[in-house]
């Protein structure tokens, strides 16, 4: 398979008039801010990124780095209150942001769907799993005959995996355990073939050997389908485990975008250098100590000029003020890697010698 | 009351001596239902749990939900009554000590909570929080209760301006540090930090794990940590405790039971562990379990784990598998252990 194009803008992208190109899902200049008491909260900043069918994107990054806020923006679930969405959305050539809700809201569950953290919370807990993947069909199936949906129910349920799918189709949500919870909402999601599966923090609620059956489930059912997959996270071993193409956002921007192999063999951006070495390894004998990312998580509605990683950098002091004044615009690592971008003022020459220097063997 | 002063002159562990030993615990929540409550049946939460903390030693406990971690790390500082068993602290029993009994004894044995956002009072200052140990066991300090408590926050690695501020100020981290502060106020002997790092982001989760290993080599303390996370597990503890439905499964040094685990479920465990190397996504071979844990109400005969593993025989279904020594320190309860070294 031809690898696809990763190239992202400068997070400065001008508004096109048309679909961008042809990704099936491009997302340009995304920014969410949410107006509070307290001032406003920049919770996504200028995001760009492109995803291709049959490719699997994770986006990690700690609490309150805006990744959640950003699925449910692609979602279209920002839609009422005080979030103010703008930049665009281009899903399969179709533009969502300024789109007519009513149209989103016929996409939404048809073309792509949705899986959360917490399927107790997400489930209605009065109504049986039968019943609630049901109504996920008619809804855009209307003319589909009650019984046939029923049926359909019970296929997805057993294509997840779920034993006996014709008698737990009657049972309410809780009467499944968490992990077979999860594969109920995974047949929900799934139940109208989308071409776009959000997935957020899908496996964070489950114990390891769960999570294991969970990640190879939504892969396997990847490769059936071909859809495209955002899986939204905070764990790297998930995102090695699943994705194809990795997204390390902060602060509600991008700080490093590339294929997996790269951005794990060669992560350039000091924020994904702390990520990596701040992890107790189960593969790894034990170290003295773990090397932590100093500091805090910034607060989104005071976030710190310039680089918003720099009060927390190690290394900011090398770019001679320019991360503390001067947005880093997120651009190629080298020539050979076009698909990697990172968004940082250390110099190549300087990132490969800290890496190789000072990090790696730390890793 | 007393009117010691802090540090307390008591008796210093000797590193290596056992200063917590459990033995055949056993915690039974009943169900009860009917008009009349009647008993029908009970959670077997903890189901015959043996083993000895050693001074100075870090003892990890991993396992899955609902596998009776928590419920240990609950009877071991008796917040819980214990259904069977025995707990013995220092030699002495405190298995059905009674709360008045039990009082004294909660200077030497702390615990530390999974949620820093439960666990702190909202409507009390951080001086409260942190000096109410002192208050409740009516210990009086050199320099004031106000100094012992701004010492304690800067050796946790907080400000002592943070005295007078309320826990919503605080993030998680800083919060977890206020409630580690809060157990060490009494310089106890023994923590139990059940969870500690989990409710933290992994940049957050570094800091607070050196932190607990500083303290350590300052202050001599010996912590049981309760975790599910087997990389931190790794990272933090000198043996571990591997628990199945209510049962320890394995026992054994760190290095031993991670490089060469014996139970077949501790393999499985640990092969489920995603690894953040894409590359040793196709090399590694992962064992899936099947299906989730039974459930600790009806768990299955003999061997619990007999129906999830993929060598489980007859005799795992009939005869329970005793906790024996293959290795030196290494205990493991099973029938047909993996990486069994051989004989001789």
């Amino acid at each position: 398979m031809k690898r696809p194009h990763l190239r992202t803008g400068t997070g400065t992208v001008t508004a096109g008039e048309g679909p961008p190109d042809s990704a099936f899902l491009s997302v340009r200049d995304l920014r969410i801010h949410f107006d509070t008491d307290d001032g406003l909260v920049r919770a996504v900043d200028g995001l760009t990124f492109r995803l291709d069918r049959g490719r699997a994107l994770g986006i990690v990054g700690e609490s309150g780095s805006g990744k959640s806020v950003t699925s449910l923006g692609i979602m279209g679930l920002h839609r009422s209150g005080r979030a103010r969405v703008t930049g665009e959305v281009w899903l399969d050539g179709e533009e969502l942001v300024n789109a007519d809700p009513e149209r989103v809201r016929q996409l939404r569950g048809r073309k792509m769907a949705m899986i959360f953290q917490d399927p107790l919370t997400a489930m209605h807990p009065f109504y049986s799993i039968g019943r609630q993947i049901t109504e996920a069909y008619r809804v855009h199936h209307p003319d589909v005959h009650r019984k046939q949906a029923h049926e359909r129910a019970v296929e997805m349920l057993a294509r997840v995996g779920i034993p006996q799918p014709d008698k737990r189709v009657d049972d309410y949500p809780h009467q499944f355990s968490g992990g077979m919870r999860q594969r109920a909402m995974i047949a929900m999601a799934l139940v109208n073939d989308p071409d776009l599966l959000i997935a957020d923090e899908p496996t964070t609620a489950l114990d390891v050997t769960v999570q294991a059956q969970i990640l190879d489930l939504i892969r396997d059912l990847q490769r059936e389908t071909g859809s495209a997959v955002v899986i939204i996270t905070h764990d790297l071993g998930v995102v090695a485990e699943i994705a194809d193409d990795i997204l390390v956002m902060y602060a509600g921007r991008c700080m490093e975008h590339g294929p997996a192999e790269q951005v794990f063999s060669r992560p350039q951006h000091p924020y994904t250098w702390g990520l990596l070495a701040s992890m107790p390894r189960i593969n790894r004998e034990r170290q003295d100590r773990l090397l932590p990312i100093e500091g805090n998580p910034p607060s989104l509605i005071r976030v710190p000029p310039g680089c918003p990683f720099h009060p927390r950098c190690r290394y900011a002091l090398l770019t001679d003020g320019r991360s503390n004044t001067e947005v880093p615009p997120l651009v190629p690592v080298d020539a050979d890697d076009p698909d990697h971008t990172v968004a940082c003022h250390l110099t190549p020459e300087d990132r490969q010698r800290i890496f190789s220097e000072d990090v790696a063997p730390g890793l | 009351m007393t009117t010691e002063t802090v540090p307390a002159p008591g008796t210093a562990p000797v590193d290596g001596e056992a200063l917590l030993q459990v033995d055949a615990l056993v915690k039974h929540f009943p169900i009860r239902q009917g008009l009349l409550q009647r008993q029908i049946g009970a959670v077997r939460a903890v189901d015959g749990v043996a083993f000895t903390v050693r001074a100075g030693e870090t003892l990890g406990v991993v396992g899955e939900s609902g596998c009776g971690k928590t419920t240990t790390g609950r009877l071991l500082v008796r917040l819980l009554e214990p259904t069977a068993g025995s707990i013995r602290f220092e030699g002495r029993d405190i298995t059905h000590l009674s709360t008045g009994a039990m009082r004294p004894l909660r200077r030497d044995i702390q615990m530390i909570f999974q949620d820093p956002y439960s666990s702190l009072n909202p409507r009390h200052t951080v001086g409260t929080i942190v000096g109410a140990p002192f208050r409740l066991q009516g210990v009086k300090t050199e320099h004031g209760v106000k100094k012992a408590v701004q010492e304690l926050l800067e050796l946790c690695g907080l400000s002592p301006e943070h005295y007078n501020r309320y826990p919503h100020e605080f993030s998680g981290g800083q919060r977890q540090r206020i409630g580690i502060a809060r157990a060490l106020a009494l310089r106890p002997k023994l923590i139990v930090a059940d969870e500690p790092v989990s409710a933290l982001d992994v940049s957050i989760q570094a800091q607070v794990v050196n932190l607990l290993d500083d303290l350590q080599g300052e202050l001599g303390l010996t912590y049981v940590i309760i975790a599910h996370d087997l990389s931190v597990v790794r990272h933090v503890s000198d043996r571990v405790a591997v628990m199945y439905l209510g049962k320890v499964v394995e026992l054994g040094g760190r290095d031993s039971l991670y490089h060469a685990p014996l139970h077949p479920y501790t393999v499985a465990l640990m092969s489920a562990v995603p690894v953040p190397d894409p590359k040793r996504k196709q090399q590694r071979e992962r064992i899936l379990l099947t299906g989730d844990v039974p459930s600790p109400v009806n768990p299955p005969p003999a061997c619990r784990f007999h129906t999830r593993c993929w060598k489980a025989q007859e005799i795992c279904r009939q005869v329970e598998p005793p906790l024996r020594e293959l290795r030196s320190g290494h205990l493991v309860a099973c029938h047909f252990p993996e990486n069994e070294p051989s004989p001789g």
